[in-house]
């Protein structure tokens, strides 16, 4: 047993199959940060640090007529989003039930996801340094009518391709934006979401948690997320009512070319 | 141009399993060539011919051994099973059964594997 400890957990073979089925289906339409960088791992629960190559030098070595450095490292951070089940709803999924009330399971997937990719694009303030952040390209307006999308999305294009970051590029959009544009149709009746994977020649992601829009090489090598332990479902502690658990995952996020990218803003 | 590594309609299947399925044809091409330098090797005579080949096998057992590496880290419960039976002395099948039972036993059946994840990895070329 490791430190999800879920076999002390009250739920049985098919409850797990059940839950797990449940997370990967919800979690995986809106991880958009691992469909837009590169992802490592998953290297364990008790891998700690990125290695960055980078120094930092000491003053006052412990000794006269040495000098000392230590290594910089990037943390790993730990994401967790609690819920808590009906151990009766578990009871009927055991019996063939095809529709447990796996709300709570739903909504901290929903929270989770949102969680990594506002770290991965937008950061997290004394942890991880995000995409947008780190962008020295002034972000570009993507303006009110998403018709005229185009223009912003190839302007931001323009700049990569000016500071020699090739394509295909992925563009990952918040809900609000993405909901437009996949509504929108141009005049002619092609739908804008196929005019702008042509202008990317690559995927329109929906990212929940981004504000607006980002633009990013995948060409490669330029983002790089760390999977320590990839997410999980582990055991908290039950009652005879309920069981809590938790998702979780370890991970670190670097970003190698801050160039690669362009915040488009709602 | 044959795409003989899908089993199933390559449109009807995720990304991540087509890169899986194209890392498993690669895992038994390197297999197949390290069994034929194995065959050459045997027969020739040349001892210069011999020293050729088996630097190309050698060639072949770094890509093997990458391409493994490759599908361990993205199959957790692959990953434990080989944990358990890889660079051990013993008997090889005694510890394959117990390495079996203990990854699908620790994970409550369900798929995920020696560290409990959901396995869902890193999902480019996924755009839903």
């Amino acid at each position: 047993m490791n430190h999800l400890l879920r076999s002390h957990a009250p739920i049985s073979d098919v409850g797990w199959k059940l839950l797990d089925d449940e997370a990967r289906e919800r979690l995986t339409p809106a991880l958009a940060a691992r469909k837009t960088v590169d992802f490592s791992g998953p290297h364990g629960w008790d891998y700690a640090a990125t290695n960055l190559g980078r120094i930092a030098k000491l003053d006052q070595p412990p000794a006269e007529g040495v000098t000392g450095l230590q290594r910089q490292v990037l943390a790993v951070v730990e994401l967790r989003a609690d819920f808590e089940l009906s151990r009766e709803e578990l009871r009927d999924a055991d019996r063939g039930a095809e529709d447990a009330d796996l709300a709570a399971l739903d909504d901290a997937s929903r929270r989770i996801a949102r969680a990594e990719n506002v770290a991965v694009f937008h950061g997290w303030p004394g942890a991880i340094t995000g995409i947008s952040e780190a962008s020295p390209h002034e972000p570009i307006p993507l303006g009110d009518a998403p018709d005229a999308y185009r223009r912003p999305v190839a302007s931001a294009i323009e700049r990569l391709l000016c500071d020699g970051i090739t394509g295909p590029y992925a563009m990952a959009l918040g809900r609000e934006q993405f909901r437009l544009v996949v509504e929108s149709a141009e005049h002619g009746g092609y739908p804008l979401l196929d005019h702008l994977r042509k202008i990317l020649e690559g995927p329109i992601v929906w990212a929940p948690g981004v504000k607006g829009a980002v633009v990013v090489s995948l060409r490669g090598g330029d983002f790089q997320f760390e999977s320590g332990q990839d997410l999980s479902i582990g055991y908290d502690s039950h009652d005879a009512e309920f069981v809590r658990l938790y998702l979780q995952e370890s991970f670190s996020f670097h970003v190698v070319t801050p160039e690669a990218a362009v915040a488009l803003t709602a | 141009m044959g795409f003989d590594q899908y089993h199933e309609p390559p449109e009807e299947l995720p990304a991540a399993t087509r890169t899986f399925a194209r890392l498993c044809a690669s895992l038994t091409e390197e297999a197949e060539a390290i069994g034929w330098y194995e065959q050459r090797l045997a027969l020739e005579t040349d001892p210069e011919a011999s020293a050729v080949m088996r630097d190309a096998m050698g060639e072949e057992y770094k890509h093997f051994s990458m391409n493994l590496e490759f599908l361990l880290r993205r199959n957790p419960t692959w990953r434990e099973i080989a944990q358990g039976i890889l660079f051990k002395a013993g008997d090889i099948v005694e510890h394959a059964e117990e390495a079996e039972a203990e990854a699908l036993d620790e994970d409550g059946g369900a798929e995920g594997g020696y560290d409990g994840s959901l396995g869902i990895g890193g999902l480019r070329g996924a755009e839903r």
